[in-house]
């Protein structure tokens, strides 16, 4: 059911786990099916003895499809008009996540009805992983 | 990232989702999709990546014949030359702006345009040089459908845990 702005206030919070226990299967499946074949991600070798990294890990983009499940998990489909992170921390395997999403804003525009969020998505050890904002279209 | 022709297919949303770990069945399952609001199947808010499958130069993938950077016989294919330091290019931003959500069926055409360049000492990585890309996303019909901007980041040594 996709959200109503008589049901929002500004400074609302809605989280969800998006990923427990990041797997090393799992970045690979998100290179195969992204086309990112990047070997930081999911070549152990070339991360520890080439790039100088404690192991492989996800891609940036992976984080952020995680952090849109729960937008349009809460949202509703199609709803979302603008969605942009900044990744400042890197995602390992084992990693658990945890996408948060703030009420920044709702706003009222040709008749349809918005709501701004800030995003903030951290891992099991309460460090950002991805922060950045979302718009989105929500029934009145 | 120019790339002439990107198909938007229902497998591939299907296993783009799988991979993001997303359940909904408006990504794979055209009858329970009908009854949704978008009324059929659409891509998740961040599939439009995925056009890196159809740019014929696109760097990060092996291409037969060619030095691979990854591990096989030695930890990489491709010996680098001069100071090395152990840097490497990430990614540092990505920011959508949609004007639709894309279905499948949809032939998407995507032009890019170099954005800001700067530079920032960092604590944990070193010199940093950003680098802005704008890509503009057309479907068959010449309409702009997504806007991206991205921005990558190369540092100087690897980023410090």
């Amino acid at each position: 059911m996709p959200l109503k702005a008589s049901d929002l206030s500004v400074g609302h919070v809605h989280e969800e786990v998006v990923v427990d226990n990041l797997t090393r299967t799992q970045i690979v499946q998100y290179a195969g099916a992204s086309g990112d074949y990047n070997p930081l991600h999911t070549d152990e070798t070339y991360s520890k003895e080439v790039a100088g990294y404690p192991t492989a890990f996800a891609h940036g983009m992976l984080s952020m499809g995680l952090t849109g499940k729960m937008l349009t998990n809460w949202l509703g489909d199609g709803r979302l008009t603008k969605f942009g992170v900044r990744f400042s921390r890197q995602v390992w395997p084992g990693d658990t996540l945890t996408a948060k999403a703030t009420v920044s804003a709702l706003r009222e525009e040709g008749g349809q009805h918005f709501v701004d969020l800030d995003l903030s998505t951290t891992n099991q050890k309460g460090e950002e992983v991805v922060v950045g904002s979302a718009s989105a279209r929500v029934d009145a | 990232m120019a790339v002439d022709r990107f198909p938007v297919e229902a497998g591939h949303i299907m296993l783009f989702a799988r991979a993001v770990g997303d359940t909904n069945q408006i990504y794979y399952d055209e009858d329970f999709a009908k009854g949704t609001e978008p009324g059929g199947i659409i891509a998740p808010p961040t599939f439009v990546q995925a056009s890196a499958q159809f740019d014929p130069d696109y760097g990060l993938r092996p291409k037969i014949g060619q030095p691979w950077q990854g591990s096989g016989r030695e930890p990489t294919g491709i010996q680098r030359t001069g100071g090395g330091g152990g840097g490497s290019g990430l990614h540092a931003e990505q920011h959508y702006e949609y004007h639709r959500h894309l279905r499948p069926g949809d032939i998407l055409k995507a032009t890019s345009r170099p954005g800001e360049t700067w530079e920032r000492e960092g604590r944990r990585a070193g010199k940093m040089t950003f680098r802005e890309t704008i890509t503009e996303y057309r479907d068959q019909n010449g309409e702009l459908v997504i806007t991206a901007r991205s921005v990558g980041v190369q540092t100087s040594r690897p980023v410090e845990q």
